[in-house]
């Protein structure tokens, strides 16, 4: 397949950004209107993936692009296309745009200044596993909805139908199975890992549950092919990808990038840190936080995880040297703990006792030791024994801080005054209404 | 009796911390400090199916599977 167009933004190599899903919004400054998007892309190219092998031939352009879900599994894309595809009877495909994770942004942005992209992907992905119908879910009061709406009725009738739907704006809400449940009785709840939605999801029907950044991204593979999309990012991780970054920089929000790219120049694009920075909170709030290496260690799958930590939604929270990493752990550990779906044990006691811990180590002395010893033993036995994987990501968080932030840890022990409690928290979350319980 | 190896498993939120498999079966089930079973992905030794059976029948939320490993 051609490259249509060179506007697609791959000529920016000289600088850290590979503007591909921004690259209408950074040449024009606004949302691209679906004149403009066939301007810069071209309309889809249906003959390409048209005929009885014409899904099968997309899938396998999918797989060997590379392409993994942008929404925080990482998981293959072409491996749960394949498993829809291979399903009996009807078939639904759920965009999921959501984003219950505070620290992310990137999913309402790419909405408002690409929603065609999206909707690309969307009737992309319905034709590649036979879907008859299409479901777009998106957060109650988000500003993209009138943006999408106006996309929608842009197009007029599509190939496969695709209604917009609100979903209640809790953290566990857009899990893949909550949005399953939501769709079927209205119930935001993660339902548990077994059968996953690609064998039995809306209606029982098989689903793909993908992000709207992925299918965003499958609109280009489409168009441009598997080498294209490889020639940005790694091999593990192939392409480019929209960063969140917050905390202590100049100019926080979102950004495309090419995965791969150290996470201290990921800070450069933002504007460069607003004060010297001590550690990152990487991947969404259940994510880890990176010490000073953060600044080599490269955004991609394997970069992350030898760093022991994971890509997720590829947020980023740059914490300033002065501030207290266990103090603000304690905050974001709070409110996880406080939407929890309060359906299993160990995530409805669990999370709400590491944040006991957590508060205890930043505000009292623990001179023997024993509030850190009995928060480790609860980090090692609550994770893997949910529905969901929302208490891993809170153990995660809470072990990883335990590690970064050990000097803080030891220092409070000793009965050092916390000097951060009280003043205004660098984390993406509510301030602490006190204590709850 | 079936050779293949069997694994207990507990639906995470059916489980409603009874407690009453770690009373049938403490072998293998230890309970976190909020009461909820604590399992290991280890197969159930062949002297223990016919308590794991009854823990199994005895769960009254039906949460804990004798499930067969992967």
């Amino acid at each position: 397949m051609d490259i249509v167009s060179a506007t697609a933004g791959d000529a920016t190599t000289t600088t850290p950004y590979r503007m591909r899903l921004l690259a209408g919004w950074a040449d024009t400054g606004t949302t691209a209107g679906l004149a403009e998007h066939h301007r810069r892309y071209a309309p889809l190219p249906p003959a390409a993936f048209a005929g009885r092998g014409g899904p099968a031939r997309l899938i396998g352009l999918v797989e060997s692009s590379g392409l993994r879900g942008r929404g925080g599994g990482g998981f293959p894309t072409a491996r749960k296309l394949a498993a829809v595809a291979a399903g009996r009877g009807p078939r639904t495909v759920v965009a999921n745009g959501c984003e219950g994770d505070p620290a992310g942004a990137k999913d309402r942005v790419l909405m408002e200044l690409a929603p065609h992209l999206v909707i690309d992907g969307i009737l992309l992905a319905a034709h590649a596993v036979g879907a008859a119908e299409a479901v777009l879910c998106v957060h109650e009061d988000s500003s993209a909805i009138p943006v999408l709406a106006a996309a929608l009725r842009e197009r007029g009738a599509t190939r496969t139908p695709i209604r917009i739907v609100e979903v209640t704006r809790r953290y566990v809400a857009s899990e893949e199975t909550a949005l399953v449940s939501v769709l079927d009785r209205g119930d935001a709840r993660p339902r548990g890992r077994f059968p996953r939605p690609t064998e039995r999801g809306v209606r029982s029907r098989p689903t793909l549950v993908d992000n709207v950044e992925t299918l965003a991204h499958l609109a280009l593979i489409a168009r441009y092919g598997d080498a294209w999309f490889r020639a940005a990012g790694t091999d593990d991780s192939p392409g480019t990808t929209l960063v969140t970054v917050g905390g202590a920089v100049n100019d926080p929000g979102v950004y495309e990038i090419e995965l791969g790219l150290p996470i201290g120049a990921i800070l450069q694009v933002a504007g460069g840190p607003l004060v010297p920075v001590q550690a990152v909170l990487l991947g969404g709030l259940g994510g880890t936080w990176l010490g000073p290496e953060f600044v080599r260690t490269p955004l991609s799958h394997a970069g992350c995880r030898t760093a022991g930590a994971a890509l997720g939604i590829a947020a980023v929270i740059a914490l300033p040297a002065a501030a207290c990493g266990i103090a603000e752990t304690a905050r974001v550990l709070r409110f996880l703990a406080d939407e929890s779906a309060g359906q299993c044990g160990p995530c409805m006691f669990g999370l709400p006792a590491i944040a006991d811990d957590m508060d205890e180590l930043a505000l009292m002395p623990d001179h023997a030791g024993r509030v850190a010893a009995r928060l480790r033993s609860r980090l090692a036995v609550i994770p893997g024994r949910g529905a969901c994987a929302h208490p891993d990501g809170a153990v995660r968080l809470a072990a990883s801080a335990l590690h970064v932030f050990a000097d803080d840890v030891a220092g409070h022990a000793e009965g050092g005054p916390c000097r951060w409690v009280g003043q205004p928290s660098w984390m993406p979350v509510p301030a602490p209404a006190g204590r709850r319980r | 009796m079936s050779r293949t190896p069997l694994r207990l498993r507990v639906e995470p939120i059916t489980c409603h911390a009874h407690g009453i498999c770690r009373e049938l079966l403490p072998e293998l089930i230890r309970l976190d400090e909020w009461g909820y079973p604590v399992l290991d992905d280890h197969p159930v030794p062949a002297a223990l199916l016919a308590p794991a059976r009854v823990a199994v029948r005895s769960c009254p939320s039906l949460a804990l599977r004798l499930d067969r490993m992967a």
